[in-house]
């Protein structure tokens, strides 16, 4: 088998008497979909911070694609492919949807100290954002402001600048939250046909979405992976049952 | 496309507006024989120039500097040592004794604001909010204590020289002068507008809304950030220039902190975001300081009231009470 697209050895990190990530590892294969799961306050979100780069951990690895990237900030993790999304959506307001998913195709171009041509209009931009932006359902609403967006159209809008920066693998934090059904059920087929692109980590409190997904699932509970396995297996583990799944048997 | 166009059509007319004020202004008021308000709105478009120039920082990058008067300042001291090196003929650097042309004033002056703002913004961006405010701050009265100590330039009495001159325009009368400040003026707003729809731009007034969102696509804002702040560096220096020309005289008030703290004021008054906004506000600013200060030396006091009345009421600034609505994406 290929090199993992992600692997974290023996990621540790302490906010002063809390570990917060206590011994951390797993990884992530090309084409398939690794659920995190776990309840609040395992560390999902410390975690998933230090996979995309906005914090350092105090020791292990971060390997992506076959390179330690552990010293590595947000901005140069994403230029080697790696794209997340946020659990709160964050976007740049002011700018329509279409010039957010232009930024981003512009980004993945490397092109942004280009300061004569203006963007708007410029095809080799304005063309793969309204792809990014048609493939997630937003296409008519290209240009209506993002702070306007519906809280639904905000997490599209989300999932469209991960898709424009092509990615190798994707980082999706919690892409169902606040959806309802219709929209959880929308995505989960989405993403079903998104693995074939990139492989995705995904966290995620939807069980249903998660055990529909997921090739893996590894479940975290106080900063510790404490089952890892295939969806039938976590099923079967008493440990993940009573950490997350609710289960008092 | 219409959330990515400029202006709205009520803000185009004001635009439309502020640039007839400023360009038939002065025509009409020295064919009824006043030339001061020549020389008054000569100001206000210099000034005009050097809040847009701190506008590419501070409107599209977020960069609240309040030590940009270190850049308007050296813009007037590089106009004014070269004006006085080709007076005296003395040599300024290898053997070059300055120059007497605007044009070159203005680049060397372009030149010096550059070398400054380089390492300025290296040092100042590695903060942001409160702390790049006070370091910028600290940097331009560092530069402005200098200018005074400095005796070889005329130290706290500043220097004094004659106006340069320009190809093809008595640059000493005042209607020529003011045209060359005004086409300045309009150059420095083409650059603003140019920039602003690029790339560029956009990844910059990116990082001002989200930079956590800019770093996730793979872009590092601090070189957005230093670029901005060394281009609006370099417009406030020539801007600088120009007003050491007007009033023949290069003065470490350039450099102070209330110099400062006016651009910021020019920019809030007339609108921040809006391409025209500190051009509205530079020419309400001299209004006001003519009319108001015809009556009462304490005119500030009646500025202080305007800047808290758009604080309160009106955001947008003039241009934002004009044109109505949300600023432009």
């Amino acid at each position: 088998m290929a090199d993992p697209a992600l692997e974290i050895r023996d990621l540790r990190k302490s906010f002063g008497a809390l570990r917060a990530t206590d011994g951390v590892t797993l990884d992530l294969r090309p084409g398939e979909i690794h659920a995190l799961i776990g309840p609040n306050g395992a560390g999902k979100s410390t975690l998933i911070a230090q996979i995309a780069g906005g914090l350092r951990p105090d020791s292990g690895s971060v390997r992506l694609f076959g390179r330690d990237v552990t010293a590595l900030g947000a901005p140069a993790r994403a230029r080697m492919g790696l794209a997340r999304s946020f659990q709160i959506s964050s976007l740049a307001g002011e700018f329509s949807a279409l010039r957010n998913v232009m930024l981003a195709v512009q980004a993945r171009a490397g092109t942004s100290f280009r300061f004569l041509r203006p963007t708007r209009g410029d095809r080799r931009l304005t063309e793969p954002a309204m792809a990014a932006l048609a493939r997630v359902g937003l296409a008519d609403r290209a240009e209506v402001p993002a702070a306007l967006l519906s809280h639904g159209e905000r997490r599209r809008l989300e999932l469209a600048l991960a898709l424009a920066m092509e990615p190798r693998l994707f980082l999706l934090d919690e892409p169902m939250a606040g959806l309802g059904a219709e929209g959880s059920r929308e995505l989960t087929g989405f993403l079903s046909e998104l693995r074939r692109e990139a492989p995705i980590l995904l966290v995620e409190h939807d069980m249903d979405a998660v055990f529909a997904l997921a090739d893996r699932i590894s479940v975290l509970e106080a900063g510790r992976v404490i089952a890892s396995g295939s969806p039938a297996e976590i099923r079967a583990d008493a440990g993940a049952r009573r950490a997350y799944l609710g289960d008092s048997s | 496309m219409k959330s990515l166009s400029s202006a709205s059509p009520r803000e185009a007319a004001a635009n439309l507006a502020i640039l007839a004020l400023l360009i038939l202004g002065p025509w009409a008021a020295l064919s009824a024989g006043h030339p001061f308000y020549v020389t008054l709105a000569t100001k206000a478009a210099i000034l005009a120039l050097a809040a847009t120039g701190l506008h590419l920082a501070l409107g599209l990058g977020g960069l609240v500097s309040f030590g940009h008067a270190a850049f308007f300042g050296l813009g007037g001291y590089a106009a004014g040592i070269l004006a006085a090196h080709a007076g005296s003929g003395e040599a300024l650097i290898l053997g070059w004794a300055g120059s007497r042309e605007i044009l070159t004033m203005i680049l060397a002056a372009m030149g010096l604001a550059l070398l400054a703002a380089l390492p300025i913004g290296a040092i100042s961006l590695r903060t942001s909010g409160v702390y790049f405010l006070m370091i910028t701050l600290a940097f331009a009265q560092m530069i402005y204590y200098f200018a005074l100590s400095w005796p070889a330039y005329g130290g706290d009495d500043g220097l004094s020289f004659r106006r340069g001159i320009f190809p093809g325009l008595n640059s000493a009368r005042p209607l020529p002068y003011f045209w060359i400040c005004l086409g300045a003026l309009l150059i420095g707003l083409a650059l603003f507008q140019i920039l602003r729809a690029s790339r560029f731009g956009t990844a910059l007034e990116a990082t001002r809304q989200n930079p956590q969102r800019v770093e996730a696509l793979g872009i590092e804002p601090f070189g957005l950030r230093l670029t901005a702040f060394a281009l609006s560096a370099m417009m406030v220096g020539a801007a600088g220039a120009l007003f050491a020309n007007l009033n023949r005289f290069a003065s470490p008030s350039m450099l102070s902190w209330q110099m400062s703290g006016e651009l910021i004021v020019l920019i809030l008054l007339g609108g921040r975001g809006r391409l025209l906004g500190p051009t509205a506000g530079a020419v309400l600013f001299v209004a006001m300081e003519h009319v108001l200060g015809g009556w009462t030396e304490r005119w500030q006091f009646f500025l202080g009231l305007a800047v808290l009345g758009v604080a309160v009421f009106a955001r947008g600034g003039l241009l934002g009470l004009i044109a109505g609505g949300r600023r432009d994406g």
